[in-house]
């Protein structure tokens, strides 16, 4: 689930749901339902639209990178020093949706949030704790 | 987080530090002179990155006659893994709730 290699560090989620991807799309892209599963946010499934997802505990800044509809979804993912990218993906199997979410957080080309994870990890570390905390 | 875990991830955050710690994981023990050898940077610069990484408890010196060895410790590993459990948790939790959510969508 976890791995490391030499760029990137990254988390990925991985699971089999039973809905078809266009449904799956919906709740990945209308501010609505994206409130309702992760947060508040501005989103619009248009290529480098800047958009945040806010919280209790602060806020994520983000832009779409890639879009391809009912396929997959890429945005960058940038809180208190944190520079990642999110990335799903859906895939259309018999029982409804392979949906697969990758966040790379390291990346040998992002030195600007490197110089700024001193500080940064240290915020966000904090913050995810409380959230999950709250999410038990 | 104790500011062990800022010298952890700034140490990691430099790609030839990174190639360095990686060769010592792969490849077992080394001296300076051998590490730099296939660094591509001088003897000076490698030692200066070993140095960040020993700070860091990313890697261990054991000086033998004049030669210092340096290995990795992969123990000094762990924040790293806790940060990406815990992201691990955070986008679980968020899938359970889009499933809910798909659920409710039919209703």
């Amino acid at each position: 689930m976890n791995k490391l290699s030499t760029e990137t560090l990254s988390v990925v989620v991985e699971r089999e749901i039973p809905h078809p991807p266009e449904k799956i799309w919906r709740a990945l892209t209308q501010p609505h339902l994206i409130e309702e599963w992760l947060m508040k946010n501005d989103f619009k499934p248009v290529v480098k639209q800047r958009f945040t997802l806010s919280g209790d505990w602060g806020s994520v800044d983000c832009q779409v990178l890639e879009i391809e509809p009912n396929k997959s979804l890429s945005y960058t993912w940038a809180a208190m020093g944190l520079e990642s990218v999110v990335t799903w993906t859906l895939t259309p199997t018999s029982a409804g949706t392979h949906l697969r979410m990758e966040h790379s957080g390291f990346h040998a080309d992002q030195q600007q949030a490197y110089k700024g994870a001193q500080y940064g990890w240290q915020k966000f570390f904090a913050s995810m704790e409380e959230v999950l905390a709250r999410m038990d | 987080m104790p500011n062990a875990h800022d010298a952890l991830f700034s140490a990691l955050a430099d790609p030839t530090r990174r190639a360095i710690f990686e060769r010592l994981c792969r490849e077992g023990e080394q001296t300076v002179g051998a590490l730099q050898a296939r660094a591509g940077v001088s003897q000076p610069a490698v030692s200066k990155h070993l140095g960040i990484l020993k700070d860091a408890g990313l890697v261990r010196d054991r000086p033998e006659g004049r030669q210092t060895h340096y290995s990795a410790q992969l123990n000094a590993l762990a924040p790293l893994a806790d940060w990406t459990n815990q992201m691990t948790r955070f986008w679980q939790n968020g899938f359970d709730r889009l499933e809910d959510l798909l659920k409710r969508m039919d209703q």
